[in-house]
């Protein structure tokens, strides 16, 4: 497979892979700023979003988009996954103006917030981006399609880390009409494109009977421009995969039982997804990032407080999310693992490390 | 509405189109872009009229590519509650004034073949920035723009020499009326239907489409999101001894933020539940605009939430 882009990592991003030898691991820093999901010792589905404002220097919250480490790895990835399967990238015909929607909500945030590394210049729509970690250098017309080599919402989204799904609103609900889809836990782009929101939530457990979608979806539908919101989900990952699809179980599915008590620590991941939603202008489209992060048990552990959460909440889940998250059968093992960790000392509130 | 990004404008010319119906443009005060937004958006525009805070609601009638600034057009209602009559006498050319992101309850649906638009009166506002949309992105349309009369048929001429036959008008003291159902009858497969004026022509518009079999989903009618009112009005709080006021362009949730009381929040948007607040004495009316209550907690009033709810009347004692 040859790239369309001619990466220059420099000292910051790492050159690691997420398939085949597994090289994807954490820096110290990157463990510390992790964004452990538990903000207390259970867990259960709620409407959990709140603003998407920047907070706390440093953390993945700083950011409209985080740009991390892993960054030039995961746009290596994302272009070998499109490679063997371009369906994981689509738009429906009248989604077009809400990916150029989103191509200019990137860019613009991240020539703003990482000047180093990315510079957007415009003159009215002569459009000039230059992306340098991934050796990318563009001038085109924005809203002419001709003059890019993609779609717009394809363009931006093989230069930005996170999945990335567009809903159209319309008849009172959400509607996935559009995505880039490669880094996912286990649902399908292919499988849900042109459904709506209660569709594709169809198959989760307990959250429908808690009224989780419906009261998630009447505050989504009176989401407003420049009030972006974000949530957590997170799941369970053996070998840090990023690309876990329905589409190829049959590759990775078999890996989870490979883990034994030796081995567990260094290839069980907890998959935390920082999603966030935003209102489009032109297009009054929502588009929702999913942004995942792999973190190894070996390294969440290391933050005292995070292994002894991660004990209780895996210890204390409810089996039919287990199921669900698909790590029923591995619970146990995690548990015996995770335990090592947990002295019965009281926590702190908050999701972040003590001092 | 607390919540929700503000954007700070001036006013940067006023015109007055007819006897009834003034334009106003608004552009950003430093210099900036207004965001973009979709044709058919409106803004929730802010105002202190002399002490009153009215939130009203504007459908932008400006090309939606245009960020250098927003229009929008208001008619004079004497009988309103009073929104429209400070445009009209008090809105003056560098005034600073308040207003929402636009919003969007009115939008084209993208997938359909053609755009059939009813319009009466100031209703063909959101129509004038819809067409301006389809203009750039493609998309066929027909309008048909019912006034009163020729005096107050506000941009009509601009529209025809620009459409042709594609704009149709209509003037009620010239006898003449929209031919609805011969004009639905003859619409592509695909056609949706968007209407926009007064309530008498959105329900017959309505009611004749569904009795010619137009699908529910085809037909679009503006509904604005009806803005909260803002008054002051102040909370006790048992439990911390304190009691707060709570300002026009505050929440409850802020007001007792600001006076030091450790509140809980998630969302600030009335949806997760975290800020639920017993309530222990409410002598008044207890304004719930969330979505985490059901309707019936909300009849029994023993509970609010704080980061969007309000309260009108004498007093009210929260367990906080
Ligand atoms: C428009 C935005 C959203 C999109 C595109 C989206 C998409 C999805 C998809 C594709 C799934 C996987 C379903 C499957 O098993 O096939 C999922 C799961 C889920 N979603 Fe959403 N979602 C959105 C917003 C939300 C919001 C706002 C909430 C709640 C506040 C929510 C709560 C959940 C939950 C609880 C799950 C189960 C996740 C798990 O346990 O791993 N979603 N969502
Ligand atoms: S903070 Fe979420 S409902 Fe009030």
């Amino acid at each position: 497979m040859s790239l369309d882009f001619k990466p220059a990592r420099g000292d910051f991003f790492k050159d690691e892979t997420f398939r085949d030898d597994f090289t994807f691991k954490n820096s110290p820093a990157a463990i510390r700023r992790f964004p452990f999901p538990f903000d207390r010792d259970e867990y259960m589905y709620s409407v959990n979003m709140e603003p998407h404002v920047s907070t706390r220097p440093g953390s993945v919250f700083e950011h409209t988009f985080d740009v991390d480490e892993h960054y030039v790895a995961e746009m290596i990835d994302r272009a070998k996954v499109l490679a063997e399967d371009p369906l994981r990238c689509q738009s429906l015909p009248h989604m077009t103006l809400a990916g150029w929607d989103l191509l200019e909500l990137i860019m613009e945030s991240n020539a703003r917030e990482y000047p180093q590394w990315f510079s957007l210049t415009k003159n009215g729509n002569q459009w000039h981006w230059i992306n340098r970690p991934l050796g990318i250098d563009q001038k085109f017309t924005f809203l002419d399609e001709s003059t890019l080599p993609y779609g717009p919402m394809e363009y931006i989204t093989r230069q930005t880390q996170g999945d990335f799904s567009l809903q159209d609103e319309r008849d009172g609900s959400l509607w996935m009409d559009a995505g880039m889809i490669t880094t996912q836990a286990d649902w399908s782009l292919d499988f849900d494109v042109g459904m709506n929101f209660m569709e594709w939530h169809a198959p989760v457990p307990l959250a429908h009977e808690k009224m989780v979608f419906d009261r998630a979806l009447k505050f989504l539908l009176k989401l407003q421009q420049g009030s972006p919101v974000r949530r957590f989900n997170w799941t369970m990952t053996v070998n840090p995969l990023l690309d876990t699809a329905p589409e190829t179980y049959p590759k990775w599915g078999p890996t989870k039982t490979s883990l034994t008590q030796e081995n567990l620590g260094h290839k069980q991941h907890l998959r935390v997804e920082l999603q966030a939603l935003f209102r489009l202008p032109r297009s009054n489209a929502i588009a929702f990032s999913i942004r995942a992060y792999l973190g190894k048990f070996e390294e969440l552990v290391t933050v005292p407080k995070w292994g002894r959460r991660l004990h209780r909440v895996i210890r204390d889940i409810h089996p039919d999310i287990a199921a669900y998250k698909g790590f029923w059968r591995n619970q146990p093992a995690m548990v015996e693992w995770l335990a090592k960790y947990d002295d019965g000392a009281p926590t702190s509130p908050g999701v972040w490390p003590d001092a | 509405m607390s919540g929700g990004a503000k954007l700070e404008v001036t006013v940067a010319e006023v015109v007055e189109v007819n006897a009834l119906i003034k334009r106003f443009r608004f552009v950003s005060r430093d210099g900036a872009a207004l965001p973009a937004f979709s044709g058919g958006s409106h803004i929730v525009v802010e105002m202190d009229d002399h002490g009153v805070r009215r939130l009203n609601p504007y459908s932008l009638m400006s090309d939606p590519a245009d960020t250098s600034g927003y229009e929008i057009s208001v008619r004079r209602d004497d009988a309103g509650r009073g929104g429209s009559v400070f445009m009209h006498s008090h809105v003056t050319p560098g005034m600073r004034l308040t207003i929402s992101h636009p919003l969007n309850f009115f939008a084209l649906d993208t997938r359909a073949k053609k755009h059939l638009m009813i319009a009466g009166g100031i209703g063909i506002t959101p129509f004038l920035s819809q067409i301006k949309q389809l203009g750039h992105f493609g998309g066929r349309f027909e309008l048909h723009y019912a006034t009163r009369n020729r005096d107050v048929a506000a941009y009509a001429t601009g529209l025809k020499s620009a459409h042709g036959d594609r704009v149709n008008l209509y003037y009620d003291d010239e006898g003449q009326v929209v031919p609805l159902a011969e004009v639905l009858t003859r619409q592509p497969i695909g056609t949706h239907l968007y209407v926009c004026g007064p309530k008498g022509m959105l329900n017959w518009v309505r009611k004749t489409a569904a009795a010619a079999g137009w699908p529910a989903q085809s037909v679009h009618f503006e509904e604005f999101l009806a803005p909260g009112t803002g008054l002051v009005f102040s909370a006790q709080l048992a439990r911390s001894g304190k009691t707060v006021t709570v300002g026009t362009h505050q929440s409850l949730l802020e007001a007792m933020e600001a006076a030091g009381v450790d509140a809980p929040y998630l969302c600030r948007g009335g949806a997760c539940g975290q800020c639920e607040t017993n309530v222990i004495r409410c002598d008044g009316t207890l304004l719930h605009r969330d979505v985490w209550l059901s309707p019936a907690e909300q009849a029994e009033g023993a509970k609010i939430m704080p980061c969007v709810s309000r309260f009108e009347g004498k007093t009210l004692v929260l367990d906080r």
